[in-house]
């Protein structure tokens, strides 16, 4: 149908392989051919600028990288600014600490709350929780109903109550009542499906902030449409001043939308995508990752694993190096530790940096240690490299007791910490060397490394 | 219908307010924009047409459309053959106009004394139910016969729902149990309405993604059991489409009229703040014109669509 994005950019940079770093002309080419792709995505167009320029200043004058094409360089920077604005993490479900958590769901007309409030519920049950669910959608013909029967289907209790009329008092009514019922039921979640109303329906508005005073809800969730186009920014937004969401839902993914609405309506609510819906049985929900989003709104999921392969090529590069300066005459700097450090935190497995170290003699333990260490630990380990100097990091010597102090205070961390980092540091060290000096050590080098 | 609808002039007025009321609501309408362009930049050049494009992007006109309106106005731009704002506000809305006009696909007339069948289609919560009681209404207040078929078996509750639009409207609903299938439904329907000579039958269908092809297959197997019973059937095919879409529209329309043969576009929602522009790229790709537009929940809330109404009200 269209060119794929890849090749355009492929095309745009022909020219550039050989020259040192990426320039005005050919950054501005891929960018126009960016720019058109996620507008083509739907994403919102001062979204589409802001991210755009962001891309551009990051691009300009970066240096040629080896391992990846000047293309792959481009879109390598683009992931990560749409990464950024995703967010990185998978959010989670947010739980009162006294039950019943109270769940509520606001959005469009025809959005999808009613199906993915059953496979909330659903989702819950999986997870060993008691939901409730009830619908004060008195508005729409049969919507009662529906979610009568779409409880049914997941197995969940639903809260049901009497409607005589249809307006926001019954509205109310019902919501408290529900939540009555979540208590004497001992149901520990309480998930309140509304009717879909328009964001600038001042009435209809109101009654779903007076739904948020009477329900006090740990969870807003905004369940929006995977095709919608450049109104999401809107309706996200409003829906959000009134309501201070907490959550989306991104519904229908299942089809071949690429789903730039995520991107607009993050950047306007500034709340994380929870959750995407992926098809109409009660099972179709799944959390949202981040990074997996970007090669669709790009369309272009081939050159993203290309770029994820080099990039973990250029890792292993690192960690080769690494092992080789280890294993030889001046051994490894605390900025080589810190580099690792960082690798291990991007790989999210600590174990994979002691996989690195021999399993015996004084490593064994070290070993085991790596069970237990948590990311915290490595964050607080690489702030206090980061208060050395630069030179403090190649003569780790040099650090006498006022260095520490003031390691220590700039890292917010204690001298202790900072004495214990440092003998562990020269005890890994000497080691290394130790190792490297054995045949058994020149092995090692040479071979792959376990764990990487 | 479009007559009694639109056609009498004490209903015109009507017509036009609430056109503007829905496509103008709260929304910051494209000629304040160019006005604002224009006093801040008093001679019209690239960058007037630059905003400009944002504004066509803003509307979900998509980038190949936008680029292509723009195109032709570019260029008589850099001749300096238009003038003013007003002249390029005139020349904007003639080429969108344009568009519009040339997508005249006209639905099958229906034979004397067979009933004309209406299938509606369309992606999950567009509207299809809704429309087709609106569409009810207006057949009714022509002092016609209808009869609704609750082809959607599928969706929970859906033919309770069909069912309270039935009541609404005075209209009889013809229905299987959940889970049935769809296509005797059609049949069902269409063969009573023969018996009867019924003036029209309206098929509500399950909404379903137009990348899932079991379920594309289900409506051209729908198609096929209509015309078992009436050849020229179903006369019209209408796509619901909610104005928020984004691009993904364009292939709702092409996916759609490939299975189930789509005539016309209903755009449902337009009293909400998204533009509908995609039913723009829409006509000007697929040759689909805009049947009618949805401007609420009420059954009274459907309009016949006028391009020129349409565009207008985009400008003012
Ligand atoms: N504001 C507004 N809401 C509308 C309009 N048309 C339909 N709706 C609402 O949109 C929601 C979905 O409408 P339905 O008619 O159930 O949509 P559907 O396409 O039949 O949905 P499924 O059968 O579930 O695919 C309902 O809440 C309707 O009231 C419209 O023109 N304006
Ligand atoms: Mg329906």
């Amino acid at each position: 149908m269209f060119e794929n994005l890849s090749d355009k950019l492929q095309r745009a940079f022909k020219n550039l392989r050989g020259q040192g770093t990426l320039n005005e002309e050919t950054v501005g080419e891929a960018l126009r051919e960016i720019r058109l792709a996620l507008l083509e995505a739907d994403v919102n167009f001062k979204v589409v600028k802001e991210l755009v320029e962001r891309i551009r200043e990051k691009a300009l004058g970066q240096e040629v990288m080896t391992a990846l094409s000047p293309a792959e360089q481009v879109v390598k920077i683009v992931r990560d600014e749409m990464v950024e604005v995703l967010g990185r993490d998978t959010a989670k479900l947010r739980f009162a600490s006294n039950p019943p958590t109270v769940v509520l769901m606001a959005g469009l007309q025809g959005s999808g709350k009613t199906t993915t409030s059953g496979k909330l519920a659903h989702w819950l049950k999986n997870g060993g929780h008691r939901p409730l669910l009830v619908s004060v959608d008195v508005y729409r013909p049969a919507a009662r109903e529906q979610l009568k029967i779409v409880a049914h289907a997941v197995k969940a209790h639903l809260y049901e109550g009497q409607v005589s009329e249809a307006n926001t008092a019954t509205v109310e009514r019902l919501a408290k009542e529900a939540r009555r019922e979540a208590v004497n039921s001992g149901s520990d979640v309480l998930i309140v499906d509304t009717a879909g109303r328009l964001h600038i329906d001042e009435r209809l508005m109101e009654e779903m902030q007076s739904l948020k005073r009477l329900l006090n809800p740990q969870e807003i969730l905004f369940v929006a449409d995977a095709m919608t186009g450049q109104d999401a920014v809107r309706s996200a937004e409003e829906f959000h001043k009134k309501l201070s969401l907490t959550g989306v839902v991104l519904t229908k993914m299942d089809g071949d939308a690429r789903g730039g609405a995520a991107l607009s309506i993050r950047n306007v609510t500034g709340q994380p995508i929870k959750f995407i819906g992926v098809g109409e049985k009660y099972d179709a929900l799944e959390p949202f990752h981040p990074d997996r989003i970007v090669g669709r709104i790009l369309g272009m999921g081939d050159i993203l694993s290309l770029i994820e392969k080099a990039e973990q090529q250029l890792d292993k590069k690192k960690q080769e190096e690494f092992a080789r300066k280890a294993l030889s005459g001046d051994g490894f700097s605390l900025e080589d530790f810190r580099d690792q450090l960082r690798q291990v935190k991007k790989l999210g497995s600590v174990q994979s940096i002691m996989g690195m170290l021999p399993k015996i003699g004084p490593f064994a333990g070290l070993n085991k240690a790596a069970d237990r260490v948590d990311e915290g630990q490595l964050t607080r380990v690489e702030a206090i490299i980061n208060s050395m100097t630069r030179y403090e990091r190649d003569h780790h010597e040099v650090i006498n007791g006022s260095r520490r102090k003031r390691i220590a205070r700039g890292s917010g961390t204690s001298v202790q910490e900072v004495n214990q980092l440092l003998r562990q540091y020269a005890q890994m060290k000497k080691m290394f060397k130790q190792m490297g000096k054995a045949s058994f050590g020149r092995r090692l080098a040479g071979m792959k490394l376990p764990g990487m | 219908m479009i007559q009694t609808l639109f056609g009498s002039t004490e209903q015109k007025p009507g017509f036009f307010d609430r056109m503007k009321q829905a496509v103008t609501r709260t929304r910051e309408s494209l000629s304040e924009r160019i006005e604002e362009i224009a006093s801040f930049n008093k001679e019209i050049d690239r960058n007037t047409l630059d905003e400009l494009e944002a504004t066509l992007i803003a509307a979900d006109l998509g980038t190949a459309t936008t680029q292509e309106v723009l195109a032709n106005l570019r260029e008589k731009v850099d001749r300096r053959q238009i003038g003013d704002v007003n002249e390029l506000k005139r020349l904007l809305k003639q080429e969108l106009l344009a568009i519009l006009e040339r997508a005249g696909l006209q639905p099958v007339k229906a034979v004397d004394g067979e009933p004309e069948v209406i299938l509606v289609v369309g992606v999950n919560g567009t509207g299809k139910t809704t429309t087709i009681g609106k569409l009810a209404q207006v057949y009714r207040s022509e002092g016609k016969t209808v009869l609704l078929a609750a082809a959607d078996t599928f969706r929970a509750a859906a033919i309770e729902q069909l069912e309270i639009w039935g009541q609404r409207t005075g209209t009889e609903v013809i229905k299987t149990k959940p889970g049935g299938d769809p296509a005797a439904v059609l049949y069902d329907a269409m063969q009573a309405a023969k018996a009867r000579h019924t003036d029209y039958v309206i098929v509500d269908t399950a909404g379903r993604l137009h990348t899932k092809s079991s379920l594309m297959d289900e409506l051209a197997k729908m198609r096929r059991t209509a015309q078992r019973l009436i050849p020229r059937a179903p006369h019209e095919t209408l796509l619901i489409m909610d104005a928020t879409t984004g691009q993904n529209g364009l292939q709702q329309a092409r996916l759609f009229t490939e299975s189930a043969g789509v005539t016309g576009i209903v755009l449902t929602k337009l009293d909400g703040t998204a533009k509908g522009g995609v039913a723009v790229a829409i006509s000007r790709e697929l040759g689909l014109p805009v049947r009618y537009v949805g401007v609420g929940e009420k059954a009274g809330d459907l309009l016949p669509f006028n391009p020129r109404e349409f565009v207008d009200s985009l400008f003012e």
